[in-house]
């Protein structure tokens, strides 16, 4: 049983990864029309915002000091940081530690104005054009943020520790007298993941913009004739696409050290979900990411196993199998992308 | 002649020729001059030139014709280059064998993954067959089939290649123990000096080329035909094809297999002039990199997916080629500021940052010319006033 349990958790935070960058997905494609490849860009961007704000905090200075030496007898050189001498140790040494999830708000205006320029500068004038083109332009893009991110950071993954607190392991289900041992880090993900997609979703379901945005989605001409700028909020709902894809990659980072390549990776495993779950049905996305993950985890697990290597082609196993059987997905609507 | 008229037979000769003295126009830059270095006619290069264009020509008879976007071409190419290294294996180096086996396993591999995807289209159809693409990419790379069956399929990470002990039952005394087709080694190479200049003669190279221009004339005579009319029908408007009463789907899945055979046939010459087969052949960036080279040449042009896979290939090589180093060589004459801010910017798109180019060439292309290089050109024609001998036939990349 604990063992069942484990498996499931350990679908999770892969399966939040996904949900979050198909929801993302999703909600450019529902909004815009607009298939982005670039959107694993963005997830990468995320992981490097983790990575720049843990390198900007423990930016350090060396001094000499002459009351310790190394082993060649000369003066030892200590580095310090600058957090550290400025808010003393305490407070700085936390605020290195915690660069994490500081790196959520350092993200925002940051995944902002990336998805605002990609959503103005590009996608605007790829509207009218076939959907083969905008794969193409985006693709392409994706292939220029990447190389970019390979310049300044190199091509080797960067380690990202999570704050000392969050990365020990958790013991779960003490009350249900199991013994569960897992990683804090990833149950934090998996319930940082959770709030991102209630957020969504609540803003959406009961905010006035979120309900301007959910009548542009079933009818963009008729809320166009009604007088509302439906382009600027579309904009803005690729801003915030951009800031979710943006903190799936923050949170990311330290369950996988961030190299650029990491977005194409999760791009395919994306659009899988994707597809699985409807396009176009935000419900459908999230539950197909989820359930992906976990498929993902059971597959790889030694008492179900049916042969060596099933969990790394079992999305794409069902993922055809529900296209042929099930061609809206599992959620998708009658009418959204028939062909 | 040889059923083509007589503009389409001068393309034919164009796309000859070229191969020809494809040595001779690489080489244009004497041997120890300074522009040496853009010289592309090494044997190495002048393969890929013929055996991409081979694939681009493929992937064009589905893209180009039928407006379907695959998005995992690469699987065909991988298979093709197993399948080929298989045959050394097992037979020998003649790559007669070798080449006749990955154009059918692709072609088999092709009628499966077209049957299924090709039940959805549009962007349904491009991340189908961009999954399966990726599956087959996992199944390589892991060596699942193999590990089932309990022996080396495709040997994982390491990538297939050919041992001493294998058992290489047409493997004589005297045979070559490289790629050969009956005893012409492909690595064999003549070398030709001319004063100051010297041209390689690659064995490999013509005999990539010679398919090169079989696929040419195949894909002429395709675009040429009524099954080419067929499959126009389908990118132009599916559903009025459906109401004249054709079933669209056998002729996609007509031109699918092709394209696949064309890509298993590639593979199988990769293998040829190299052999080693591995799984990163099957990524799917590098289908991704098929379908730079057909738009940048031209979706849907005869001519276009050969001049785009050369273009691309050519960049590839000389600008991965060029480093820091030869950068400062080269701007040393400006101001030692100036030299470095130069260098700096060009960095980013030399050497490493090859794909950085690849990347902002495509784009460029995708948004200000979708025709590619062929519609260059005849906006080019057009503006000097030449008389345009386009036929009409620069299509929109479609859905």
């Amino acid at each position: 049983m604990s063992e069942f349990i484990l498996q499931i958790l350990n679908g999770l935070d892969k399966g939040s990864a996904y949900a979050l960058i198909a929801l993302g997905l999703t909600l450019i494609f529902g909004t815009l029309g607009v298939v982005n490849f670039a959107h694993g860009a963005l997830f990468m961007i995320g992981a490097f915002c983790s990575v720049t704000l843990s390198r900007i905090l423990s930016a350090s200075y060396e001094t000499v000091d002459p009351t310790q030496k190394d082993f060649l007898g000369n003066p030892l050189k200590v580095k310090s940081t600058y957090m550290e001498s400025w808010l003393g140790p305490d407070i700085g040494g936390a605020i290195i530690d915690w660069s994490v999830p500081l790196a959520i708000l350092f993200s925002i205006p940051i995944m902002i104005a990336v998805g605002i320029a990609m959503e103005r500068g590009l996608i605007k004038h790829f509207y009218k054009r076939p959907h083969a083109d905008q794969i193409l332009v985006t693709f392409g893009l994706a292939i220029i943020l990447q190389e970019i991110i390979r310049g300044f950071y190199g091509a080797n993954p960067i380690q990202t520790p999570a704050p000392e607190a969050l990365s020990s392991v958790a013991q779960l289900g003490g009350a249900l007298g199991l013994e569960i041992v897992y990683p804090a880090w990833r149950m934090v993900y998996f319930f940082f993941a959770l709030a991102t997609i209630g957020g969504v979703f609540a803003f959406l379901q009961f905010t006035t913009f979120g309900m301007v945005v959910r009548a542009g989605m079933a009818d963009r001409e008729t809320v166009g004739l009604m007088g509302i700028n439906i382009d600027r909020r579309f904009t803005i709902m690729f801003a915030i696409a951009a800031v979710v894809a943006g903190w799936a990659g923050v949170m990311y980072a330290p369950i996988n050290a961030p190299n650029y390549h990491m977005g194409m990776d999760f791009l395919v495993l994306s659009f899988v979900v994707v597809v699985v779950g409807g396009m176009g049905s935000l419900p459908g996305a999230v539950a197909a990411g989820f359930l992906l993950g976990i498929l993902e985890s059971f597959a790889s697990w030694e008492r179900f196993k049916v042969f060596d290597g099933l969990d790394q082609i079992i999305i794409y196993l069902v993922a055809i199998i529900i296209l042929l059987t099930r061609p809206r997905g599992l959620m998708g609507k009658k009418g959204v992308m028939e062909d | 002649m040889l059923g083509l008229n007589k503009k389409d037979f001068n393309l034919l000769m164009v796309v000859v020729g070229l191969s020809l003295f494809a040595p001779f126009i690489l080489n244009i830059f004497p041997k120890d001059s300074a522009m040496a270095f853009f010289n592309g006619g090494y044997p190495d290069l002048m393969q890929r030139f013929a055996i991409f264009g081979i694939f681009a020509i493929g992937f064009n008879i589905l893209f180009g014709l039928t407006g379907y976007l695959s998005f995992g071409h690469a699987a065909f190419l991988g298979v093709g280059s197993y399948a080929a290294v298989w045959m050394f294996k097992l037979l020998g180096y003649n790559v007669v064998p070798g080449l006749i086996l990955s154009v059918i396993v692709a072609g088999l591999l092709s009628v499966v993954i077209g049957y299924v995807s090709l039940r959805r289209s549009g962007i349904y159809f491009s991340i189908l067959t961009l999954a399966f693409a990726q599956m087959m990419y996992s199944i390589a790379y892991s060596d699942l089939f193999g590990r089932w069956l309990g022996i080396t399929l495709t040997n994982g990470e390491t990538g297939l290649q050919v041992y001493s002990n294998d058992p290489q039952i047409l493997l004589g005394e005297n045979s070559p123990i490289v790629p050969h087709i009956f005893g012409l080694e492909m690595n064999a190479r003549l070398t030709l000096p001319i004063g100051p200049w010297e041209f390689v003669f690659p064995v490999g190279y013509y005999f990539s080329a010679l398919f090169l221009v079989l696929a040419f004339y195949l894909s002429i005579r395709i675009f040429r035909s009524p099954f080419g009319l067929m499959l126009r029908a389908v990118k132009s408007n599916n559903q009025r094809m459906t109401y004249t009463g054709l079933n669209p789907r056998p002729y996609t899945l007509a031109a699918f297999i092709i394209s696949g055979m064309y890509a298993g046939l590639a593979g199988g010459l990769l293998a040829s002039m190299d052999p080693l087969a591995g799984a990163e052949r099957m990524y799917w960036t590098e289908s991704g990199a098929v379908v730079i080279m057909t738009i940048l040449g031209g979706v849907g042009t005869l001519i276009g997916p050969v001049l785009g896979a050369g273009t691309i290939k050519y960049m590839e090589n000389i600008i991965s080629k060029m480093n820091e180093k030869l950068l400062h060589e080269w701007f040393g004459f400006l101001p030692d500021s100036l030299e470095y801010s130069i260098v700096w910017v060009a960095s980013w798109f030399t050497g490493e940052g090859w794909h950085m180019t690849q990347g902002v060439v495509f784009m460029l292309v995708i948004i200000f010319l979708p025709g590619g290089l062929v519609e260059g050109g005849q906006r080019l024609a057009a503006r000097f006033g030449a008389k345009s001998n386009d036929t009409g036939k620069t299509a929109q990349p479609a859905e």
